[in-house]
């Protein structure tokens, strides 16, 4: 079963790797962008009876180490 | 008395932190690889900078699941110093036993150059022998020391006198100028609630001889052993 986890800086959180990307993006003409937050992807293999038991232990695995809980937050998605 | 180093793969200031507690403090000390479980009977312990795991995933992601770190909590939770410089505050932090966490710079730039940084509490094991509000010249070198915690816990931290060290210009003022990274309030480094656990992002055991470019850095090694030595916890070597 494959899960992908989504993780991105809490709104509250200043970004400056995002920042800098649509400052980039203004001086390339792109003004349409008014703001880009940056995160990180996960694609996980895991091996699990139903998509329920697979959501479970990664959710743990985001909590305990994917995330960070001050800064971050996660979303999951388990595709059969 | 004792210092423990702990070494996890990619450390790089071990070498400095041995060097000032044993060569230049005149103390003994010990290194400790990351996969050990004992703390060599360490008074005290000190995680040192570089980059543990490759700090991979996150700075201090992974090192904080390092076997050594199960022991250096149970230290820390009996009351005994820790201090974690640079990559080993950003473990401290990932382990739960300071609160915070550090994002990128916000001038997204690696930064290494020597700062002021004042000395806001000396109630601290690492801050005893301080002068109270003593302005230190010693390095940062880190490319994420932008310290971020939210609003609340910032209160907490400076209700309780837990903010130890903030970046300050010339003059003593923590003011915007000299804040190098982005950091909430200037601050440069903090303690636990039990104020044994002390984290900072610049490096004092760079800076212990003047023939290095400063000298600064060597109070708080000299601290711990005041401090060890008010407690009676050890017989001073010397």
């Amino acid at each position: 079963m494959k899960a992908r986890v989504f993780v991105t800086l809490k709104p509250s959180v200043f970004d400056p790797q995002g920042r800098t990307i649509v400052e980039a993006l203004h001086s390339m003409g792109y003004g349409g962008v008014d703001a880009v937050r940056q995160g990180k992807y996960f694609e996980l293999d895991v091996n699990a009876g139903t998509a329920d038991e697979a959501r479970t232990m990664v959710s743990e695995v985001a909590d305990k180490l994917l995330a960070n809980p001050v800064i971050e937050s996660y979303r999951i998605e388990i595709a059969q | 008395m004792k210092f423990a180093v702990v070494v996890f793969p990619g450390s790089n200031c071990d070498h400095d932190a041995y060097h000032a507690a044993k060569h230049v403090l005149g103390q003994d000390a010990e290194f400790v690889w990351h996969k050990d479980t004992s703390l060599a009977g360490a008074d005290a312990v000190i995680l040192p900078g570089g980059f543990a795991h490759g700090d991979y995933l996150r700075t201090g992601a992974i090192a904080r699941f390092s076997p050594v770190m199960a022991s250096v909590k149970a230290f820390a939770e009996a009351g005994h110093p820790v201090l974690g410089v640079c990559n080993g505050f950003q473990i401290l932090l990932e382990a739960g036993l300071l609160p915070g966490a550090m994002l990128r710079n916000r001038g997204l730039k690696f930064i290494c150059e020597y700062v002021g940084v004042k000395v806001e509490q000396t109630d601290t094991p690492f801050t005893s022998a301080c002068a109270p509000g003593q302005i230190l010249n010693i390095p940062i070198n880190h490319g994420e020391g932008n310290y971020f915690a939210d609003d609340e816990v910032l209160d907490r931290l400076e209700r309780e006198r837990r903010v130890i060290f903030r970046y300050v210009n010339a003059a003593g003022e923590a003011a915007p100028d000299a804040n190098p990274n982005g950091a909430a309030r200037n601050i440069a480094g903090i303690c636990s609630e039990r104020r044994n656990v002390v984290g900072m992002m610049p490096h004092p055991e760079r800076a212990c001889e003047p023939s290095l470019g400063s000298g600064d850095g060597l109070v708080l090694f000299e601290s711990v052993v005041k401090t060890l030595a008010e407690q009676g916890r050890m017989a001073v070597q010397k």
